[in-house]
């Protein structure tokens, strides 16, 4: 790749990296918190690929100055191909890939795939924080999952709950409320369910995104791939909403 | 699916922003000859025109999912490498090469463990020590102390140690383990290096000479070619482990969990093969619930030093000779230093 190309592909990383970062298209990949790192990278690559077009320009007109008065008419300069096109690595054509990735495809955040194909991330918390007393009482997923097995439901009580996630249907068909839980990027992302009774909606797609009305059931199940605690939600009533800012519930960074 | 339907709108900057850049050389190139900026503007003309069929061949969960995983991590590395490319041409441009032969000791032996705890002060993960460690022998250090510092930054420094003490509430002796285990492997494969390294097996690509140029130039131009080389190598990596996780079942590891040996084992080769940033790393490995704390620490010790992905972008910085024989003298070592060091302190 000449240097042109490459001044040409870290411009439009850096760009796409701007994009991404400045839109909420950075959510469905990384954490929340990466966005001022991303946003610098973006405008270091975009610099990067302005001081390489500069430089090149200035180079040429050097060249074309020092070279060769005597030949006005460069048309044919054999010495030009071979004495001076500097080999750069091949590998970099490969960047183009997550670029067309990134702005022609633009992947959804994870969904029901893996979700089903990982156990649930349930981990035993050091700590419950004090609920705020509203009727109904709107609870992250991962928050659900964790009170309902490691506290038993105590703080939940029989209270209205208000619950967000992803709908992932188990090879026998039994329908999962889901959220996947990040640390650091979507590779790391994890799995943590519930498990649905009650008034469940006759038709479910996976992948949907639903807010679920109900109450704390002390009902639990085994997730099949790891064995762990997937509580159940009593549902009263569900309702299809559109996918959040963040799809990742990212309360473990805190 | 109603995601589908917003990444129509970025398309349209794309087919006019390969021209600016490439516009002011205006290579004087001669007759009819492919050259890469005619061919990058064809290929993304042909993906632009192409891009409804790509996006429904491109539709299945499975894949949906590898790209899912692919660009996360491509995302997630690209800052930490530009701040990484930063640094190294910062050294390779400031910093006059004395002054590393004046900080560290000039004996290899005493070189490697100073190196070695330099490490802590670079923050970030093992996409950003890679181009650091390759303009560090680049500069004339010992190999031996890049190497020390190449396998301890990623792990020991504050942000990945702070993480793992999140990530293991209950253990805190995992912090000290991970740091005192890290610091071992990264020592002991300096030494080693000092007994049976041969400066052949290392091939540091020739940077243009930094002779007739000006600094800006030769900062830009270290930065420009350590982003195409080592980014290229980041995607190779970043598809691997796209293809691990989006492919291999999750549900092998609970029967790897049952045997003590099989299970640092497990964990170690996953380690490699997943390619995590070293500092996410800790919590993947908490949430291995079934795994002994040694398989964990395995885990957290092997992770930072080579992977998938870490182990392309070294084969790009120091040549593939170098990296077919760090690579698995690095895995064992990094094994055997975890389980040494959590026989002792865990």
């Amino acid at each position: 790749m000449s240097r042109q190309a490459q001044a040409a592909v870290l411009f439009l990383i850096g760009t796409a990296l701007l994009h991404a970062g400045l839109t909420n298209l950075y959510l469905r990949y990384v954490k929340a918190g990466l966005q001022p790192l991303l946003l610098l990278s973006g405008g270091v690559l975009i610099l990067a690929a302005l001081a390489t077009a500069w430089y090149e320009w200035r180079r040429a007109r050097a060249e074309k100055a020092h070279a060769d008065i005597p030949v006005p008419d460069d048309s044919h300069e054999p010495e030009s191909g071979h004495g001076h096109v500097h080999r750069e690595p091949r590998i970099s054509w490969l960047l183009l890939l997550p670029l067309f990735a990134l702005i022609l495809v633009a992947p959804p955040a994870l969904g029901s795939y893996s979700a089903v194909r990982t156990g649930t991330a349930i981990q035993q918390p050091y700590g419950l924080e004090k609920l705020p007393a509203d009727n109904p009482l709107t609870l992250g997923l991962v928050d659900y999952a964790t009170r309902a097995v490691y506290d038993h439901g105590r703080s939940l009580g029989d209270r209205q709950l208000k619950v967000t996630g992803f709908v992932a249907l188990d090879k026998s068909g039994a329908p999962y409320l889901v959220r996947m839980a990040l640390n650091c990027c979507a590779a790391d992302a994890q799995p943590v369910k519930i498990a649905l009774t009650g008034k469940i909606p006759p038709v479910l797609q996976p992948d949907t995104w639903l807010l679920i009305t109900g109450t704390y059931s002390a009902k639990q199940t085994k997730d099949p791939v790891n064995n762990r605690p997937i509580p159940y939600f009593q549902v009263t009533e569900a309702k299809p909403v559109p996918t959040p800012k963040d799809p990742y519930d990212e309360s473990w960074n805190q | 699916m109603a995601i589908t339907t917003e990444p129509a709108a970025p398309t349209t900057e794309t087919p006019p922003t390969p021209e600016t850049p490439a516009e002011p050389p205006a290579p004087a190139k001669d007759g009819w000859q492919l050259n890469s900026p005619l061919v990058l503007t064809m290929v993304l003309l042909l993906v632009v025109l192409a891009q409804a069929p790509i996006r429904t061949a491109l539709s299945a969960p499975v894949m949906q999912s590898w790209m899912t995983v692919f660009v996360a991590v491509v995302v997630q590395a690209l800052p930490f490498l530009v701040l990484g490319v930063l640094l190294s041409a910062a050294i390779a441009v400031f910093v006059p090469a004395t002054w590393f032969t004046r900080a560290l000791p000039n004996n290899p032996v005493l070189a490697v463990p100073v190196a070695g705890m330099a490490g802590a002060i670079l923050p970030g993960c093992e996409c950003a020590s890679v181009p650091v460690a390759g303009a560090l022998v680049r500069r004339g250090v010992t190999p031996a102390a890049a190497i020390a510092f190449l396998l301890s930054a990623p792990a020991i420094n504050p942000i990945v140690l702070t993480a793992t003490a999140v990530a293991f509430p209950r253990n805190p002796e995992m912090v000290l383990a991970r740091f005192v285990g890290s610091l071992l492997v990264a020592c002991v494969m300096g030494w080693l290096w000092t007994r049976l390294g041969r400066t052949d097996w290392l091939k540091l690509p020739a940077h243009e000479p930094h002779a007739g140029e000006t600094k800006g130039a030769a900062f830009w131009g270290s930065v420009r070619h350590d982003v195409m080389q080592a980014g290229g190598f980041l995607v190779l990596g970043a598809m691997s482990a796209a293809t691990l996780k989006a492919v291999a079942p999750a549900s092998w590891l609970r029967t790897a969990a049952d045997n003590p040996v099989v299970a640092i084992l497990a964990l170690s080769i996953l380690a490699v093969l997943l390619s995590i940033c070293s500092e996410a790393d800790a919590f993947v490995a908490a949430s291995l619930t079934q795994f002994s704390l040694t398989a964990k620490l395995a885990f957290l010790v092997v992770g930072p030093m080579i992977d998938l992905k870490l182990f392309a972008m070294q084969a790009g910085t120091f040549g593939r000779g170098f990296a077919m024989r760090f690579a698995p003298a690095t895995f064992v070592l990094a094994i055997a230093g975890a389980v040494v060091t959590s026989a002792v302190l865990l």
